[in-house]
């Protein structure tokens, strides 16, 4: 221990001195000056008057973005192709067989090209865009989309929905407890939707439809107003999952087939439907290979999207390069990527360890 | 107890390798035979290997004529490409001995970042490239107009500089690479480019239609290239700063590759002589031999004939500021004596 403090000591103070006699500055106070520097996506409002801290805060928010939502769909898709390679049916499991296999032998980077610069530069300019339906555009410039705007009433419509999610919640627990208690079953998912969709839906039309939308018009060089996906984030978004799924796909099959035919065999025997033998009896039992495995494959998404530099997505390793270039203080900012990339994996796999924890078998 | 001998043995090894003694620049290029040179990732006309994979440009040419000065052999030379972020550290390391990459010469960069600049080579200036058919005539009509451009440099805060003071929106898309960043202004997923007036013309020159293409007016920054060397020796700081000196004073004296060696044996001027070291020991000042600019000039003629074989015949780009002072330019080299 003593060692290794003393190791990390002299790194330490060794490039320090080093700095020093080069006349570079050290320190973190460059995090509070005027950043300067212009970004194109930003979750939060940004403007370059901000500070260059607050710059990297808007990278970390667009690479957390872009992991949390590619890492839901690469999870669904993985477990669509994943069951469909051990599927029956010989086209449905070649075709996800020949998905998994190319993605997972193409090098990430080169997907991200090209999505980006084949599959969505292909899309026609703003002038002649893509008219999907009122208010939704394609082009290579981005996807427009109407904005919801709200307007009065709106927290009293917001209240009424809560309420309305509360009873759907109640509705379904009671579902489970009645089913417990006596056997019978009460459809408790379905019910309480319909709860919460009839609510909320009655609770809209009272409180005078409280939300309109902005549709994107085209003017001058772009569409304005409405929302907007850019091409930069919808390829990292769309390579990252397509990318991850493959593996997932990987893990679900491996999950599905470490099954043991006889358990299956055994429950079909019981002549219960096979919904219920696929989620009582396989997925529980699929679940205990798939899920750690998916961690990591979690876990080098988040450090690929740090591709994103390469088609112009600003993610926290392109906004960081950037403020390299203007401060030279590579050390602070590539601690502070890795400080962030750890944290974020150390969450992942936390989560995940708990997930597992709870499908694991426990021995007595 | 044991570990604390190992403590103390540690901490003898890590001052004896901070305070070892250390040479010169100078002794290390020369030991190691060759000079580490810095250059962009391509940039035509600048630095950017051809179709052998020979590095050429004006950038490239100042390694060259360093080397030549330094070594007395201007191909020996190890090009080390740069993206953006990297150059300043790549030097302030010692990665590299030195960097000629159109790099703007900055006060931070110069002052706080462990760098110093040497001479400026090109006087450059930020300007925005848009297509002909955009029917823009002024960079401030590109109100809420996208902007490709890379990361890491000055181009970033002078574009957001130019759009707070003229009160315009621009969408900027950020590259690592100039090349993603061109290919998508090509590819129309920008309106416009920006990045260095002459960088423009290169890439614009490389179009399959440079017509179609156009430069707006604005030239909305200064932008001094000058090649950098680590903070902290003199010695090599003043013979980069100086071989550039040499080439300008050379264009100003009329020697040339062709003449070089006919100006040495018989010139009677004594500014020449002294600049080929016929006369007094210019090359001493610097530690180097007194044949240092014969060398140079003989491998890669004067600034002129460098600037006219890289950025003149490639791309069209005329002397205009670049041009020397007597010529109605602001290219002022200091008095070689």
């Amino acid at each position: 221990m003593v060692v290794v403090i003393a190791i990390l000591y002299v790194l330490f103070s060794n490039t320090q001195e080093n700095l020093a006699i080069r006349g570079i500055e050290s320190g973190f106070a460059f995090l509070g000056h005027e950043a300067g520097l212009p970004i194109g996506d930003s979750l939060i409002d940004y403007s370059p008057t901000r500070s260059y801290g607050y710059a990297f805060l808007v990278g970390i928010l667009n690479t957390l973005f872009v992991s949390v939502l590619a890492i839901v769909f690469s999870t669904l898709l993985g477990i669509v192709i994943g069951v469909a390679r051990v599927s029956r049916n010989w086209l449905l499991a070649k075709g996800a067989a020949i998905y998994v296999e190319t993605l997972r032998n193409l090098p990430l980077l080169l997907t991200l090209f090209f999505i980006y610069t084949v599959v969505l530069a292909a899309l026609p300019h703003p002038r002649d865009a893509i008219a999907l339906s009122e208010g939704v555009f394609l082009s290579k410039r981005g996807f427009y989309l109407p904005r919801p705007v709200a307007e009065d009433g709106i927290g009293l419509f917001l209240g009424a929905s809560a309420v309305a999610l509360v009873l759907a919640v109640m509705f379904w627990r009671w579902a489970k407890s009645y089913k417990v208690r006596t056997g019978r079953s009460v459809p408790g998912l379905r019910g309480g939707l319909a709860i919460f969709l009839a609510l909320s839906g009655l609770a809209f039309l009272a409180s005078g439809q409280p939300l309109t939308s902005e549709l994107p018009v085209y003017k001058g060089f772009n569409f304005k107003g409405g929302l907007s996906i850019k091409p930069e984030f919808a390829s990292l978004l769309i390579g990252l999952v397509l990318y991850t799924a493959a593996y997932v796909a990987e893990n679900v099959r491996s999950g599905i087939q470490s099954v043991h035919a006889g358990q299956i065999e055994a429950a079909n025997a019981l002549g219960v439907s096979s919904g219920v033998v696929t989620r009582m009896v396989l997925l529980p039992q699929a679940l205990r290979v798939t899920i750690p495995a998916t961690t990591n494959d979690y876990a080098s998404l988040v450090k690929n999207s740090s591709l994103a530099v390469a088609i112009g997505y600003p993610d926290m390793v392109s906004v960081g390069g950037t403020i390299i270039g203007q401060n030279g203080q590579a050390i602070e900012i590539i601690a502070m990527w890795m400080a962030v990339y750890l944290t974020i994996n150390l969450i992942i796999s936390l989560g995940m360890n708990m997930l597992n924890a709870r499908v694991q078998l426990v021995e007595r | 107890m044991r570990n604390k001998e190992t403590l103390v043995i540690l901490a003898a090894a890590a001052a004896a390798m901070a305070t070892g003694a250390h040479a010169g620049k100078l002794d290390d290029v020369r030991a190691a035979g060759e000079l580490a040179c810095g250059v962009s990732e391509g940039v035509p006309g600048f630095s950017n290997p051809n179709s052998e994979g020979v590095w050429t440009g004006l950038d490239a040419d100042i390694c060259r004529a360093v080397a030549a000065a330094t070594l007395g052999d201007a191909n020996a030379v190890r090009f080390v490409p740069l993206a953006s972020k990297q150059k300043v550290l790549a030097v302030s390391s010692g990665q590299v001995d030195m960097t000629s990459r159109t790099t703007t010469w900055t006060m931070k960069r110069d002052s706080a970042e462990g760098v110093d600049f040497t001479s400026v080579v090109y006087y450059d200036g930020q300007g925005f490239m848009v297509r002909a058919d955009a029917g823009v005539t002024s960079a401030r009509e590109l109100d809420a107009a996208t902007v490709c451009l890379t990361t890491g440099t000055t181009t970033e805060l002078n574009m957001a500089d130019f759009a707070r003071a003229n009160g315009l929106t621009l969408e900027p898309v950020v590259f690592e690479g100039k090349r993603e960043a061109v290919e998508a202004y090509a590819s129309g997923r920008c309106d416009a480019l920006t990045t260095d007036a002459s960088q423009l013309a290169a890439f614009r020159a490389g179009f399959a239609d440079p017509s179609e293409h156009k430069i707006l007016p604005e030239i909305i920054s200064k932008e001094p290239l000058a090649p950098f060397v680590a903070h902290g020796d003199n010695q090599w700081k003043d013979i980069v700063t100086w071989v550039v000196y040499g080439l300008i004073t050379a264009e100003e004296l009329g020697v040339t590759q062709a003449n070089v060696a006919e100006m040495t044996a018989s010139s009677t001027n004594p500014n020449i002589q002294r600049l080929l070291g016929t006369s007094g020991d210019t090359g001493g000042f610097l530690g180097l031999n007194s044949t240092w600019m014969v060398d140079t000039i003989s491998a890669v003629g004067n600034y002129g004939e460098i600037y006219d074989r890289n950025l003149t015949a490639t791309l069209g780009l005329e002397r205009g500021v670049n041009a020397l002072w007597t010529d109605g330019g602001i290219l002022y080299a200091m008095p070689v004596r």
